[in-house]
């Protein structure tokens, strides 16, 4: 039964048609571990809380992968004095799926003071984790003091490349886009010129059946400008994926579950594995929320992605800590 | 009492004034030379006092109060502080007259500005 707590992971913005009571039912059990799968259009849904066993596995396709972000390493304080903990909450939680993903993505604010004994910590607890493969995109708080320095140099692609990168997996092109350089006074989160040129003719070429999943850590949506929970130029950004049959565009920054859809573009938010931020408006300003001790890990989590092929959407699942 | 006395008295009384007078003028020229020190304490994702007036050679000190990090960055290049973590500060001397808007380059929403004159 869904209690207070989760009912903050309800934020439903969808106008696919798709039955909002059906899928309100389906949310709501995300907190406790639902997994809700669209294919071709229909919902199903299935409870997590048993772990199904590798004999009777959850409906999967050709690709799973995981989402997790804002795991702010060296963060300290009331909201959450032990991020390292619920880190490796979080892996234990992908580790227990019973499709184990082929990589993970992190959606940045990897660390909270960009130190290098963040990162280090970071890279360490993500050993344990099922899968090595890990891409990731910086937040604001990676970045901090060095422009970026020192999370390219740990994970950069290329060597003086730049800080985007696209990949591919089973036929899914996957693009990393980086947003939380170069912030201008009073702005929102910015992708620049340079990066907008590249992503164009990264896209050109590519067959427009060939499904996109997009990440990046600040929203490429206008969740709430007034906090800063948007990008400047995710319009033109955007104008470049119209014509694609399926695109998905994960992001974190925001510290909680959000989805919308727009066309064929299907924008979701991470919750943080570290602590959840208050929902828009709701608050003075979006600083870590304290909650009760024993309900933080119901809104902390990660995101489950399958990719059915032949299937339009990608069927994601947003499970908390819980 | 003599009229010399008196005429004594009156002069001995006009030094005393004019002295009193004197040093406080000297006393009020300094207080308003005097570098003053003026705090910002940042909260709450935002700069409190959002503005702030002060006169030249005035030292000003941002306090991060708040649970998250920010910065202090002017757009015109004036000063840039390094990350500040809660309870950690940073102070800039403004010696020249002007106005400087600056921001928070972690949350750009964050802004504020200093007039100098």
């Amino acid at each position: 039964m869904p209690n207070n707590s989760q009912e903050q992971l309800l934020h439903d913005h969808n106008h696919d048609g798709i039955d909002r009571r059906g899928f309100l039912k389906c949310m709501a059990w995300a907190g406790t571990g639902a997994l809700c799968v669209m294919q071709g259009g229909v919902l199903k849904s299935l409870s997590l809380s048993a772990l199904p066993s590798k004999s009777a596995p959850p409906p999967s396709g050709e690709l799973t992968f995981v989402q997790i972000s804002d795991s702010h390493m060296g963060f300290n304080k009331a909201a959450n004095p032990d991020v390292v903990g619920t880190l490796q909450a979080a892996i234990h939680k992908i580790n227990a799926l019973s499709s184990p993903p082929e990589f993970l993505l992190h959606t940045g604010d990897i660390t909270h003071l960009s130190r290098p004994e963040e990162f280090d910590t970071v890279d360490q607890i993500l050993k344990s984790a099922v899968t090595k493969d890990v891409f990731f995109v910086p937040g604001e708080h990676d970045v901090l003091n060095d422009d970026g320095k020192q999370y390219l140099d740990r994970y950069r692609k290329q060597p003086d490349g730049p800080a985007w990168y696209s990949f591919d997996k089973k036929g899914v092109h996957f693009i990393a886009l980086v947003n939380v350089l170069n912030l201008k006074a009073g702005g929102l989160g910015t992708l620049g010129a340079e990066q907008l040129d590249w992503l164009k003719r990264d896209l050109q070429h590519r067959s427009r059946s060939t499904p996109i999943v997009v990440f990046a850590h600040i929203p490429l949506w206008s969740v709430y400008p007034e906090w800063g929970w948007g990008t400047e130029d995710s319009a033109q950004a955007l104008s470049y994926l119209k014509g694609f049959g399926s695109v998905t565009v994960l992001n974190g920054h925001i510290h909680q579950t959000m989805q919308k859809v727009e066309g064929n573009v299907t924008f979701r938010t991470a919750a943080s594995t570290a602590f959840p931020q208050p929902q828009p408006g709701k608050a003075d300003s979006p600083g870590p929320m304290k909650v009760p001790a024993e309900q933080l890990r119901s809104v902390l989590g990660i995101t489950d992605v399958n990719y059915i092929k032949g299937h339009h959407a990608l069927a994601v699942t947003d499970s908390s800590l819980a | 009492m003599s009229a010399m006395r008196i005429s004594l008295i009156f002069v001995m009384a006009l030094v005393t004034i004019a002295v009193v007078l004197g040093w406080q003028s000297v006393k009020a020229r300094s207080a308003k030379n005097a570098p003053a020190t003026v705090n910002v304490n940042i909260d709450n994702f935002s700069f409190g006092p959002a503005t702030v007036t002060v006169p030249v050679g005035t030292r000003l000190t941002w306090i991060n109060r708040d649970d998250m990090p920010h910065t202090v960055v002017s757009v015109n290049g004036a000063f840039k502080s390094k990350v500040l973590d809660t309870n950690d500060k940073f102070s800039f001397t403004f010696s020249k007259p002007g106005t400087f808007e600056y921001y928070c380059s972690v949350h750009p929403k964050m802004t504020g500005k200093v007039a100098v004159q």
